[in-house]
């Protein structure tokens, strides 16, 4: 497939959504809507029909600034297409879940979606350094701009912190993506940003571990890990729906990707010295989120801690240096990408017919919405990692991966189950479940529009649940580069 | 054979069907597909069960689909039938149709009719993959899936905050235990290389011919899960609040199946255990300890759902003992008559409750013998097989432990009479709720509405309490041929005796006690003395609050202080000095030109101080 196509069709199709706004209010929403899912069947196609020889999807690269080595460089293997294809599905759920939400300058709130997740698919498809951070900034901006324009009542703060920290994180990138070539250069003399020519780069141990440091700090934030995690509650609780849809759902998952893609494959020794840090971060995040979330009393902050709980678990798994623990940390991000989108849809849905998000003001609301009270406690225990769904399948591969790593590291991971049964029902309690709350004011249960994506996710979850095997397979290949031992 | 997986796929597809019309069907069809859809999976079951016995096979599997293979690792969705498994799905498809056919009736006037089904169906489904699972990862989705119904179902009346919080304590404090069981899970896989369950037991044979630490420590992690889900000491404060759930529940769930499961997973891992002493030791004593301390629990409860919880984990903890002492198939044996007459005894005190306007205090009963005719007579039959009394099928079951246990060459007298003690409470506690409940004076006037789907289960669950245990055992011990069976009487005939004459024994002083006036009960039990120990037992030796003290508390206490996240602080102290900054900067910037004169003098001095210095 040509990945530059359907980012320059992603591109175009903000700046058509932008401009139909003068022409009917809810044109930007079909547009969006429409180029998604284009977008989406497009890529199930490419799927069904296979990589080429090599396990490839798609290979472009064309000139860029050829005086400093740059390239437009983008290529799709098995697990950047499938990261593309989640990315577009939420887009589609992220625009449906904001219908009726936005109000106001519909086609330039489309329009930072379009944007935000061309820049997404660029980072999940360049071979290039320099084109990896040019699009990593990509999907920064509009990002800002979601959250700063139609976030609520706290934006601003919101939406400041949110951009400090990635940028001042992506800056620790930027500054070891350039010392990284510049060792590449003083060796070879020539200059490249090139994914697979720095590949080949030796590194001193010390200047590697230092490298390796920019990196991870910048994909952990994004991520995010426990300490650099509280940007996350902030920016989510603050966010329009479709904007925490596409944060929890699409942007962590670029940290994760970061992770595999660059800092274990750029840094193979530096990173495998480096184990015992990353997961014990891992399992912090893991105890640390799960207990934040049941300290929580607003719907979506409880939910974006959650997310970080489940971070932690795609950071053991990348630790564990091991087939098991990497896929099950991919399975993770799929399946987050799942459940968090639809919690989130479920809390901007509360928000938008009670206007508020404190657990307090709800309870009981089980008795006047059926529907959401049921697809609610589907996600629910999917995020508390029930069997059968698929956080289940990513979560029990981290562990067992991370158990032939470490045992005390594992068994305090393990108690995050335990913690997540914990925030996870206390969720439903507060809001679903008790005594029916007299001040609530009738409220309509979801019609065709959000069970028509919410029944999209849960058969997504429930498929890489029973049959996880497309996700697995389709990673298999990327495991030697990751030197990882099988 | 080839049907084995419509067994599952009935109860499967009554919950989806339920799910998707959402409550819009009529009543009749909700009940026709709730009980219907496990009545076949019955029948499917009874087919397989019939062609299997008469097949010359012990054992037979179906390979579905691969579940996951990354590696070495490698699971598959596959079913395992073998007699162990096949007095599983007999209970549960049997005992749950029954069951299913009296929630017919009860749940009639209740809101949620269809949610109610569609939650028992979903239960029936993950509690068939539980038995029927090849290998252990399928088995703890099985393990994990009963854990959800048994949450929703105990919830179910969920405006009640009471019932959700019962509900959630039982996910959580079973989650505990899931925790251990997983941790199993993963130290199995590292040392024997694969979850599948014959072929795990088969490698941890040939690598531990003589057992092993390691060995000990997987089985000691197994037990872990099976004591959280069959509510033994010291993870069973879950159950007795458990029973918030409607009764056809408690049943189901709460006594005849669910709750047993631990039992079936180590009978199932029996060799693991067979290598490991330390481990067969654990499992015996953790029986023990729970039946001793759960049958004294049982005697000063005043909610008669809450006696039959505490009996039933101390019918639960004879299972874990006799399989601590190597009475395997007796433990199983055991498992099914318990099955039944607590099935039964469940179902009718749930007529008496319904009876009675949804009335569980046994204090407000009383009586009601003549009036309730059926659930008088079958729960007359359910308390005399609990009991153990000659001619049930408790009495054989139980027989068969006890006798065992005397038998057990480490501490067999010992266990035998704490066992025995624990039988005579039974006896006890078993007099009093039936004398409390049924004789006395009325207090309350009973309106029963019950109709044939109501008692008819209730007929045939008494015919089963009596039968089912001479039929039973002869047909099990053939059926599990060597399998772990060592079960030889060569007993002096006094143990023998004695132990067939404690029961009866306890129902005399139960009569004399609660029936007639020989002795002051109020002086005994309103002594200061009477008074402190009728609590802690009323409290179930105060468990709950120790943890709520030591773990529970903290957890709120510390959740509630640190709601702000803490570690936010280091960040917005950065702010905070920014921002100091900024004032302090923003100050001088108050557009007086004397001020700017002067600062641009003092600087443009003190560089010309530091360049005259150095």
């Amino acid at each position: 497939m040509n990945v530059a196509l359907l980012i320059g069709l992603l591109l175009a199709a903000g700046l058509v959504a932008w401009g139909s706004e003068r022409f009917h209010r809810s044109l930007p929403n079909w547009v969006a809507l429409v180029s998604f899912l284009v977008a989406t069947i497009w890529i199930v196609f490419v799927w069904l029909n296979g990589p080429s020889e090599g396990g490839l999807y798609g290979s472009q690269s064309y000139e860029w600034i050829p005086r400093f080595g740059i390239s437009l460089t983008l290529r799709v293997d098995g697990l950047s297409l499938m990261l593309i294809g989640l990315t577009t599905l939420l887009g589609a759920v992220a625009v449906v879940s904001s219908w009726t939400e936005t109000q106001t300058r519909q086609g330039f709130f489309q329009f930072n979606i379009l944007w935000v997740m061309a820049g997404v698919v660029g980072v999940f498809s360049a071979f290039d350094l320099f084109l990896f951070f040019f699009f990593w900034e990509v999907m920064l901006i509009p990002m800002y701009f979601l959250i700063a324009i139609w976030g609520h009542e706290d934006k601003s703060y919101a939406s400041m912190k949110f951009f400090l920290f990635t940028q001042i994180s992506g800056l620790l990138m930027l500054v070891a993506i350039v010392a990284l070539v510049w060792v590449h250069y003083d060796v070879h003399g020539i200059i490249t940003f090139d994914y697979d020519t720095l590949l080949e780069t030796e590194l001193d141990s010390s200047v590697a571990r230092l490298l390796m440091l920019g990196f991870f700090i910048a994909f952990i934030t994004k991520l995010p890990s426990v300490p650099v995690h509280t940007w996350l509650p902030d920016a989510h609780t603050q966010a329009p729906t479709a904007g925490s849809v596409i944060l929890a759902g699409i942007l962590l998952k670029t940290g994760a990707y970061g992770l595999i893609r660059f800092v274990i494959t750029l840094f193979p020794d530096a990173s495998q010295e480096f184990w015992v840090y990353g997961m014990s971060l891992g399992v912090i995040s893991i105890l640390y989120g799960g207990y934040m979330a049941y300290s929580q009393s607003d719907f979506k902050r409880l939910v974006a801690y959650s997310s970080i709980a489940h971070m932690g678990f795609v950071l053991v798994g990348v630790y564990s240096f091991n087939d098991l623990g990497i896929q099950g940390a991919i399975v993770t991000m799929i399946a987050h990408g799942f459940s968090t989108a639809a919690l989130f849809m479920m809390a901007g849905a509360l928000q938008e017919r009670l206007h508020t998000r404190e657990m307090s003001k709800m309870g009981g609301l089980w008795v006047r919405a059926p529907r959401m009270g049921a697809v609610t406690m589907v996600f629910v225990i999917a995020s508390v990692g029930m069997p059968g769904l698929g956080n289940f399948i990513g979560e029990f591969l981290v562990l067992l991966g991370a158990f032939q790593k470490n045992v005390l590291l594992t068994v305090l991971a393990a108690l995050g189950i335990v913690v997540a049964a914990v925030y996870g029902l206390s969720l439903m309690q507060r809001s679903f479940q008790g005594t029916p709350n007299p001040d609530v004011p009738e409220m309509k249960d979801f019609a065709f529009r959000e069970m028509s994506v919410m029944v999209v996710l849960m058969v997504g979850l429930v498929w890489v649940g029973i049959y996880p095997q497309h996700v697995l397979g389709m990673t298999d290949a990327i495991l030697p580069l990751l030197g990882v031992v099988p | 054979m080839n049907l084995l997986w419509l067994v599952p796929t009935f109860p499967l597809a009554g919950f989806l069907i339920l799910c998707a019309t959402e409550g819009k069907l009529p009543k009749v069809v909700t009940a026709c597909i709730g009980a219907g859809s496990v009545g076949l999976s019955a029948i499917v079951a009874a087919l397989v069960g019939w062609e299997f016995v008469t097949s010359d096979s012990t054992s037979c599997s179906q390979v579905l689909w691969t579940w996951m293979v990354v590696g070495d690792f490698n699971v598959s969705i596959s079913l395992y039938l073998d007699y162990l498994a096949l007095v599983m799905v007999g209970v549960i498809t049997g005992v749950g149709f029954l069951i299913h056919l009296y929630a017919t009736g009860y749940m009639w006037d209740e809101e949620g009719y269809s949610r109610f089904f569609a939650y028992m169906n979903l239960f029936v489904f993950a509690m068939l993959l539980l038995v029927l699972g090849d290998s252990l990862l399928l088995l703890f989705l099985g393990w994990e899936g009963v854990g959800l119904c048994s949450y929703l179902l105990i919830g179910f009346f969920h405006t009640d905050p009471e019932n959700g919080y019962a509900a959630r304590k039982a996910f959580v404090v079973t989650r505990v235990g899931d925790t251990a069981l997983i941790l199993g899970l993963f130290l199995l896989f590292r040392e024997v290389g694969t979850l599948d369950i014959q072929q795990s037991l088969d490698g941890a044979r040939n690598i531990w011919p003589d057992g092993s630490t390691m060995n000990s420590a997987i089985a000691l992690l197994l037990l872990g899960g099976a004591i959280g889900k069959s509510a033994q000491v010291p993870l069973q404060t879950w159950l007795p609040d458990a029973m918030a759930g409607p009764t056809p529940v408690s049943a189901l769930i709460h006594a005849a199946t669910m709750v047993t499961a631990g039992v079936y997973l180590i009978a199932r891992m029996q060799d693991l255990y067979l290598l490991s002493e330390t481990a067969t030791l654990c499992v015996a004593v953790v029986g023990l300890v729970t039946l001793f301390i759960a049958s004294f629990t049982a005697l000063v409860q005043s909610d008669i759902k809450r006696v039959l919880a505490f009996s039933t984990m101390s019918q639960i903890g004879y299972m874990f003992f006799a399989l601590g002492v190597g009475a395997w198939s007796a433990a199983i044996f055991h498992l099914m008559t318990h099955a039944f007459f607590k099935a039964l005894l469940f179902l009718a005190s749930g007529s008496v409750i319904l009876a009675l306007h949804h009335e569980q205090d046994m204090y407000k009963m009383g009586g009601l013998w003549r009036k309730l005719p059926i659930p008088f007579w079958s729960m007359f039959i359910g308390s005399a097989a609990l009991a153990a009394l000659p001619f049930t099928s408790g009495f054989v079951s139980k027989d068969a432990i006890l006798l065992t246990a005397a038998h057990s060459e480490t501490l067999g007298m010992t266990f035998w009479g704490v066992a025995v003690a624990a039988a005579f409470m039974t006896s006890l506690y078993t007099v009093r709720m039936m004398y409390l409940t049924f004789f006395g004076e009325t207090k309350t006037e009973p309106h029963d509405k019950s109709k044939a789907n109501m008692w008819l289960p209730l007929i045939v669950l008494s015919a089963l309490s009596i039968g089912g245990g001479w039929l039973g055992f002869t047909v099990l011990q053939t059926l599990f041929g060597d399998k772990g069976v060592h079960f030889e009487l060569h007993l002096k005939e006094l143990v023998a005796i004695a132990t067939m004459c404690v029961p009866l024994l306890g129902v005399l002083v139960g009569c004399v006690l609660f029936a007639t006036k020989v002795f002051d009960r109020k002086k005994l039990s309103d002594s200061a003395l009477g008074k402190a120990v009728g609590r802690f037992w009323f409290v179930g030796w105060g468990f709950d609050k120790v943890y709520d003290t030591l773990i529970v508390n903290p957890f709120r206490w510390l959740a509630r202080v640190n709601k702000s996240d803490a570690v936010d602080y280091l960040f917005r102290f950065t702010t905070l000095v920014a921002r100091i900054f900024h004032n302090l900067l923003t100050v001088s910037q108050n557009g007086r030109l004397r001020w700017y004169a002067l600062t641009m003098f003092s600087g443009l001095l003190f560089v010309l101080i530091v360049v005259a210095l150095i």
